[in-house]
């Protein structure tokens, strides 16, 4: 089977725009919860998550604050109409990914050879929404025509493929929290099979618009209970969690066949060396209570990985701030066995929120940060530890240690499950 | 007439994102101003709204310039 490793990252996220900025950030502990700046959330029951630092004054950003995202630099205000913030978010990732991979195929070849699989839990749902509303007022003849190409889940991976040229695979993957997990594993299997050298992966989100938040609200998942001090919102493990804060952005690595990389001198950060898939068959937002689910996906991994428990040093927990960090707990406990004394496990969704579909792409992007710098992130917020346990959950700080072996876990709505191991190269 | 000319010149600059020096009436959208064919269906639609007219789809098609525009929009306002 041919090799796969990661060659690029690209981040944007609520603690910033750009790989650096957001790593220094975790390392550093800080939160990137605020206030809700893009609507006025007045009324919603949550008045708080995630934005992306942006330089018109979004999530706290500015032109003269360090790490603000200027989507003028991405796409000029023609393009930007055309494309939902979440396309924005795909192709500013995947511009810094492509940039750090150093991989700007010329050759017809080459392009042929790259594909694109960049995912969403949700798309265009601002578009949706806001289309839908003109409609019912001004009707049927009134709907934009760039409606509905902004709005679809795929047109992130078409509209990074058009400007790059990139040729190969084109697809996208729709698994709610899971789908940036399901994302890189998938177009690490089409390098695998080879049906592309290099692939572009990742998911981007841009839910926090109000039908967003309210949808969510509805369905009892976000944190209603910090909406006075945002930054202690998000608090996997503690007991004073209350649900998941939203937050938004892209996470894109850029995947590339192991033998393909060295010949053309690429730094390598780490090998995708497992990937594991499970279903619930439980029930539509809850997991299974004994996590069986999370449990099969990581033990899956792990055999695709051809490694033990025993050999995982770092895991990035799904860890949302909600009931279900228990039950993932426990499920990594009983994967890792002895080795739970020394391993280390962190959520830093306790520093960015839930990114939903782009979540397990930019914990994919920590995982493997992690072992290049060989410190493991923090849980911030971790004040009132619920549960027993022999994991060091990096409570509060990162902790340096010797990390060759990371996996990170996503769990998506619907039963859907993912845990993708990457491993230090040699 | 010009003033038709002017606010079809002004929605053309303002939805293209297109140079005001090369919008002229011969400008055709698509060949001279870079729009592709949804570009063209979105300024119809901001047409329909500024001069408050409908303009039917087989006539839509035939409006490939900023002159066809002003043509089409003064024969239907007089």
């Amino acid at each position: 089977m041919r090799r796969v490793v990661v060659t690029g990252i690209g981040l944007l996220t609520p603690l910033g725009a750009g790989r650096e900025i957001t790593w220094k950030r975790i390392l550093e502990g800080q939160s990137g919860i605020g206030q809700i700046t893009c609507f006025d959330p007045e009324g919603y029951g949550c008045t708080i998550a995630g934005e992306i630092p942006s330089v018109d004054g979004r999530g706290g950003g500015g032109p003269d604050v360090e790490g603000s995202f200027d989507p003028e630099k991405v796409l000029s205000s023609k393009e930007r109409k055309r494309v939902d913030d979440f396309i924005i978010y795909a192709i500013a990732a995947a511009d810094e990914a492509l940039d750090d991979a150093n991989w700007h195929p010329e050759s017809e070849e080459d392009k042929e050879r790259t594909g694109v699989m960049i995912g969403s839990g949700i798309g265009g749902l601002g578009p949706v929404a806001d289309t839908a509303i003109k409609l019912k007022e001004e009707g049927p003849r009134r709907i934009s025509p760039f409606f509905i190409p902004s709005a679809l889940i795929n047109l992130a991976s078409g509209q990074v493929s058009i400007r790059h040229g990139l040729k190969g695979p084109n697809h996208a993957v729709v698994t709610a929290c899971a789908t940036g997990a399901h994302a890189i594993g998938d177009a690490a299997r089409l390098i695998s099979y080879g049906d592309a050298d290099v692939m572009v992966a990742g998911g981007a989100e841009s839910s926090i618009v109000p039908i967003g938040v309210a949808g969510f609200v509805a369905c009892r998942a976000l944190c209603t209970s910090y909406n006075e001090t945002p930054e202690k919102a998000s608090r996997p493990y503690d007991r004073g969690r209350d649900g998941f804060v939203m937050g938004e952005g892209a996470g894109i690595l850029v995947l590339e066949e192991y033998e393909h990389a060295k010949a053309r001198g690429a730094k390598i950060y780490a090998e995708v060396a497992g990937y594991g898939l499970s279903g619930d068959a439980y029930h539509i937002t809850a997991p299974s209570e004994d996590g069986d689910g999370g449990f099969r996906a990581m033990k899956a991994a792990l055999k695709n990985a051809g490694l033990e428990a025993s050999d995982i040093d770092y895991v990035n927990a799904h860890g949302t701030s909600t009931m279900a960090d228990g039950i993932e707990l426990r499920a990594v406990e009983r994967l890792l066995g002895d080795q739970a004394k020394t391993a280390a496990m962190s959520s830093t969704k306790s520093m960015t929120g839930h990114l939903l579909g782009a979540a397990g792409a930019i914990e994919a992007a920590f995982s493997v940060l992690a072992i290049r710098d060989q410190v493991a992130p923090p849980t911030i917020n971790l004040e009132d530890p619920e549960f027993e346990t022999p994991l060091d959950l990096c409570a509060n700080a990162a902790k340096p240690m010797a990390i060759d072996v990371a996996m990170s876990n996503s769990f998506g709505f619907g039963g859907t499950n993912a845990a993708v191991i990457f491993k230090k190269i040699a | 007439m010009s003033d038709i000319l002017e606010r079809v010149r002004k929605i053309v600059i303002e939805h293209l994102d297109a140079d005001p020096d090369k919008v002229t009436e011969k400008a055709s959208f698509i060949d001279d101003l870079g729009a592709d064919s949804l570009d063209n269906v979105e300024l119809v639609m901001a047409f329909e709204e500024e001069f408050d007219i409908e303009i039917p789809d087989d006539a839509a098609e035939h409006i490939q310039t900023v002159g066809d525009a002003v043509k089409f929009i003064s024969e239907k306002s007089a």
